[in-house]
């Protein structure tokens, strides 16, 4: 029996209701006239403590408050790929055709078409035993997906019948008929979900194949595996979403979930307007393709925003369970903190630190938990994979506060934006000396057998000049330059021809914005090697001078923006011009 | 409670701060506009915080100064706040709360408008992309302003910012006159003269009767400010969707709205924030920050220019902070180039436009300024990193090449940054200014521009 009670007081987001004796834990609930949804967070006695997800204005006691007996869940079928959601799952496309330009309250609409059709190809029979999370069947979601029709984690079971054959049917056809123990539970093209509940997989990997986003900093320097977590934490200003965009737009998964949360309306309205345009640069198709998004921006209300993030993460792990890679990004994890901050406010619970809930650490930690890299249930074998990055928005910048401290107990990639890189317009702005990869020794493998044997050889050596630059500009600051030797004087340069040529990576230009595996990899040795023929030279009795005045050094510099991948001849060239370039000085000196 | 005509009276149980709780209350809701009155006749307005078991947490925004509990009466009126408008609110003066300042009588509403909007939806918003050209060469080659966005001037106590937006607000009205634009300007505590030199700078130029006027000076009650930039923005919004006008809106001094929404959280004694400022000290900002934009299908826009001082020049102050996390960007007024006497002394290394890479290029300014804007931003952070060298080790330890960048620093700070304030360049001379200072390197250090680019515009040896 489902609850009914009353509202008893109202403050912005948060509602007390008595007569809810029935109310259940997480259930949602509908409040008041206009029917605005809301969730159970807390029940003492027979008054049950309700987040609303829409704004409250003009909510009155003494208005109905009615259970819907179900936990907030979603709906997970074929239709959700392409779509733009608010934070429960609510497209904003139909939210528009009901209350025009700006969001109204109270409307009821289903997360994907119900009545739009799809060709179901049926991959079991009539007479298999069936188990949650076996395939029955597929259906073309969009050019890109092909869409796994799955018995539900949370089905029994059993045996099918009354099989449909091959051909078009909507959401609400009955596939199959599957019959357990004299029971006979019908099979849909979708089911539902619970938000807070993660989905059940078989075996979980550990995450050894790289997430491949293009971008040199990421995949060269701070890598972030398949099924790996990884955090992006800096100050307004440094380029957080830019970078994410850049991820969500290049990353070598199949679906990418992208959750707007508590962030800039324009910026999802950016990834509308952008993302059918751009092509999946491995297989030619609209981005827009193979991307969900869910946007609950700043304005919208507060409650929403943070059950964005578990509807997001929820329709990730569906798509993980047909065996897809899939990224997960979510800007910003900090807005979805201050929310329960605001709600634990409401609730006057004792606060931890800045306000904030002492459950924050633990939210964190289960949001984090759902990456992974897994083989999903029920049969054919599926492996799957679900990516989290998440962005965190220190206050001013501060790196201590609760957000990013508790965050970095959970992640294991951290790339730390710096206000000062960002100032000087060095993007994208991760500082190298304070970021961090925990799986560069894990996906080591993957460069070394696809790319070279020489990658995390190369790699590491790159690594250590900037560290060396890191100590010799301290020095550089206290005595000048020239109190350096012409060797350490060298090492400088070769840092600037790393932070220029290959750290900094302009996302607006056409061929630098997305950099393929091999060619990270050439840059990065034609620097390497660079480096090597100027220690060469210089003990040879070259001029720093000479080394530095070479034309090849500004060709390396601009490598980035006027090779395309496709033209990977050309810094074969670069590198016979190079070797030239130095033979001739070394000849110089030989002759003096 | 008695009720009279189907309004309900209240009687006042406590009154702390500028809030007062009524008792015995039936059937008000959450956020309802509220008539205070005292025994002498005197109204004042509110809004219901909270409501529930028979009480009702009232904010009355003209301050609870000589309110008893006995004298005092609360009726509730059965509706949010609303703003009368209409296209006659053009060329009118109100205060903080939307009532007329001009001795005018009422303008003839067409509408009656909720004050605190609603959220746009981000799937009807239409990408920004229109360069708005403000005669201002910082400004238009290097923090390019386009319409619809929302770019606040972080400034702190003293400074040429009013210089700045006023100079912004008359220029960039007096562009692509066949579209209508209108100015709206909200006064939030600030002193009477600040908010006179604007009204007078567009008076000036003209552009008075095309502009809206919301004044809630220092003198003015601190809980009003709460409702300024509300009935200020609800008028732009209608102003841009119903009547299709281009409407610049400048809502000066955020600090103080920041302030007066401290001074309720702590009456309400929540738990605090940073620096005493409630934790949802965002979220409310978003609120205002997020009604600029375009929308699809409407031909008006709604440009956020606010203005805030940072307390101590902090960046890192709460305010700042969170404004800068909801806006498109910032222009930040640097305190050492104002000390020189530069004008406008924008830092623009911390500065920045979000959606400048979308208003420029091809078609709109010209297909170069990305790049060279690009370079422009490092040679002048490497002119600053030169000068913190020569500090150490005197111009003569610099190298040839350190001393160009030297050169580009003054220059920039010279040419291209100085201007006056009735100085009104086209885009085409602020981007010959910044070809000028990147010809000052030799071509090897230029390593953010394309060299087709290099070819044409270039003009060092």
């Amino acid at each position: 029996m489902t609850a009914q009670g009353r509202i008893v007081w109202v403050s912005g987001p948060a509602v007390r209701a008595d007569g809810m004796a029935d109310a259940k834990m997480y259930e949602t609930v509908t409040v008041g006239d206009s029917k605005l949804v809301g969730e159970v967070i807390r029940l003492t006695g027979d008054v049950a403590f309700i987040q609303v997800y829409e704004s409250t204005s003009g909510l009155k006691p003494g208005e109905p408050v009615i259970g819907t007996g179900n936990p907030l869940s979603v709906l997970l079928g074929p239709g959700i790929i392409g779509q733009l959601y608010d934070g429960i799952q609510r497209p904003l496309k139909e939210l528009s055709k009901a209350s025009g330009s700006f969001i109204g309250r109270g409307i009821t609409t289903t997360p994907v078409d119900m009545v739009k059709t799809y060709h179901f190809v049926p991959t079991a029979s009539n007479g298999d035993e069936v188990l949650p999370g076996n395939v029955i069947g597929t259906v073309q979601e969009t050019d890109l997906i092909e869409h796994s029709i799955m018995v539900p984690p949370n089905h029994p079971g059993g045996k099918i019948s009354n099989l449909v054959s091959e051909g078009d049917y909507n959401l609400e056809t009955e596939l199959a008929t599957v019959e357990k123990d004299g029971q006979n539970v019908p099979l849909k093209m979708y089911h539902k979900w619970p938000v807070r509940k993660p989905r059940p997989y078989n075996t979980r990997y550990d995450a050894t194949v790289p997430l491949l986003t293009g971008q040199r900093v990421i995949d060269t320097f701070f890598p972030i595996a398949k099924g790996g977590t990884g955090s992006i934490p800096g100050a307004f200003g440094t380029g957080k979403t830019v970078t994410l965009h850049q991820i969500a737009k290049w990353a070598n998964s199949q679906v990418v979930v992208y959750i707007g949360c508590g962030e800039r309306g324009n910026e999802m309205t950016e990834v509308l307007v952008e993302f059918p345009h751009l092509k999946d640069p491995r297989s030619g198709k609209p981005l827009m393709d193979r991307t969900v998004l869910v946007a609950n921006t700043s304005n919208m209300p507060v409650a929403a925003r943070e059950a964005s993030i578990y509807t997001g993460v929820t329709i990730a792990e569906y798509y993980r369970d047909m065996g897809k890679d899939v990224v997960l990004v979510a800007d910003s994890t900090s807005r979805w903190a201050e929310a329960l901050r605001e709600m634990s406010g409401r609730l006057e619970e004792m606060p931890a630190e800045e306000g904030y809930p002492s459950y924050l650490a633990s939210r964190l930690a289960e949001f984090y938990e759902r990456a992974g890299r897994v083989r999903a249930a029920g049969s054919p074998d599926r492996d799957g994979s679900v990516t989290l990055i998440g962005a965190v928005s220190p206050s001013g910048g501060d790196f201590t506060e609760p957000v990013t401290t508790h965050t970095m107990r959970f992640i294991k990639t951290f790339w730390a934006l710096d206000a000062k890189l960002a100032y000087s317009r060095h993007y994208p702005s991760i500082n190298w000396m304070n970021s961090y990869s925990g799986y560069l020794g894990d996906i080591a493998k993957w460069w070394g057998e696809n790319i070279s044997e020489d990658w995390f050889g190369i790699r590491n050596e790159a690594y250590g000049i900037l560290q060396r630059e890191d100590t010799l500009k301290e020095i550089v600051k206290l005595l000048g330059p020239d109190a350096l030797p012409d060797e350490e004087k060298l090492i400088l340069e070769i840092a600037r021809m790393v932070k220029i040529g290959l750290l900094q990576q302009n996302s607006f230009d056409d061929v630098d914005t997305y950099c393929s595996p091999e060619k990270q990899f050439k840059l990065l040795k034609l620097v390497v090697d660079f480096y090597k023929l100027g220690q060469q030279s210089l003990k040879e009795g070259a001029a720093l001078a000479s080394i530095r005045e070479l034309p090849v050094v500004t060709s390396l510099l601009k490598a980035r923006m006027d090779i395309k991948d496709d033209e990977m001849p050309k810094l074969d060239q670069l590198e016979n011009d190079m070797k030239e370039q130095f033979k001739n000085i070394s000849g110089v000196k030989v002759t003096n | 409670m008695t009720t009279e005509g189907g309004v309900q009276y209240s009687k006042i149980a406590e009154i702390k701060g500028p809030l007062v709780v009524v008792d015995d209350v039936e059937n008000a809701a959450f956020d309802e506009l509220v008539e205070v009155e005292t025994n002498e006749g005197e109204r004042r307005l509110g809004k219901v915080l909270e409501v529930g078991n028979g009480k009702a947490i009232v904010q009355v925004f003209e301050g609870t100064t000589g309110l008893s509990i006995s004298g005092t009466n609360a009726k509730f009126v059965g509706k949010v706040m609303e703003m009368p408008v209409s296209k006659e609110v053009l060329g009118r003066v109100f205060d903080g709360l939307g009532r007329p300042k001009d001795g005018l009588p009422d303008p003839i509403a067409d509408q009656f408008i909720d004050i605190n909007g609603e959220p746009m939806n981000p799937e009807q918003r239409e990408y920004p992309k229109d360069f708005i050209q403000t005669g201002v060469s910082v400004i238009d080659g290097l923090i390019t302003l386009v319409r619809g966005q929302k770019l606040p001037i972080f400034s702190g106590s003293g400074m040429s910012h009013n210089l700045l937006a006023a100079q912004i607000a008359r220029q960039a009205s007096v562009v692509g006159t066949d579209d209508d634009f209108a100015v709206v300007f909200a006064a939030i505590g600030v002193q009477y003269s600040e908010a006179e030199y604007f009204r007078k700078s567009l008076e000036e130029s003209g552009a008075l009767k095309r502009s809206v006027l919301f004044l809630n000076t220092a003198d003015d009650p601190a809980i009003e400010r709460i409702i300024t930039p509300r009935v200020a923005l609800t008028v732009a919004e209608y102003l841009a969707f119903e009547l299709g006008m281009h409407v610049l809106v400048i809502l000066t001094d955020m600090t103080n709205y920041a302030e007066a929404l401290r001074e309720i959280s702590a009456a309400r004694e929540e738990v605090p924030g940073r620096k005493g400022y409630p934790g949802y000290l965002y979220t409310d900002l978003s609120t205002l920050y997020e009604r600029a934009g375009k929308l699809n299908g409407k031909k008006g826009s709604v440009t956020q220019v606010p203005i805030l001082s940072m307390p101590s020049d902090d960046i890192t102050h709460p305010i700042p902070d969170l404004t800068g996390y909801i806006t498109e960007g910032q222009v930040v007024v640097g305190r050492d180039l104002f000390r020189q006497g530069v004008y406008p002394p924008i830092n623009i290394l911390m500065s920045l436009s979000r959606l400048m890479k979308d208003g420029i290029g091809e078609g709109s300014t010209r297909d170069d300024h990305a790049e060279v804007a690009n370079q422009v931003y490092d040679a002048y952070s490497r002119a600053q990193e030169v000068r913190a060298l020569a500090g150490i080790v005197g111009k003569a330890g610099l190298t040839e090449i350190d001393l160009k960048y030297m050169d580009v620093g003054d220059v920039f700070e010279k040419e291209f940054l100085s201007q006056a304030t009735d100085e009104n360049r086209t885009i085409e001379e602020t981007l010959a200014i910044l070809w000028k200072i990147v010809s000052k390197l030799p071509k090897n250090e230029i390593t953010k521009i394309k060299d087709k680019h290099v070819e044409k515009y270039y003009q060092g040896e």
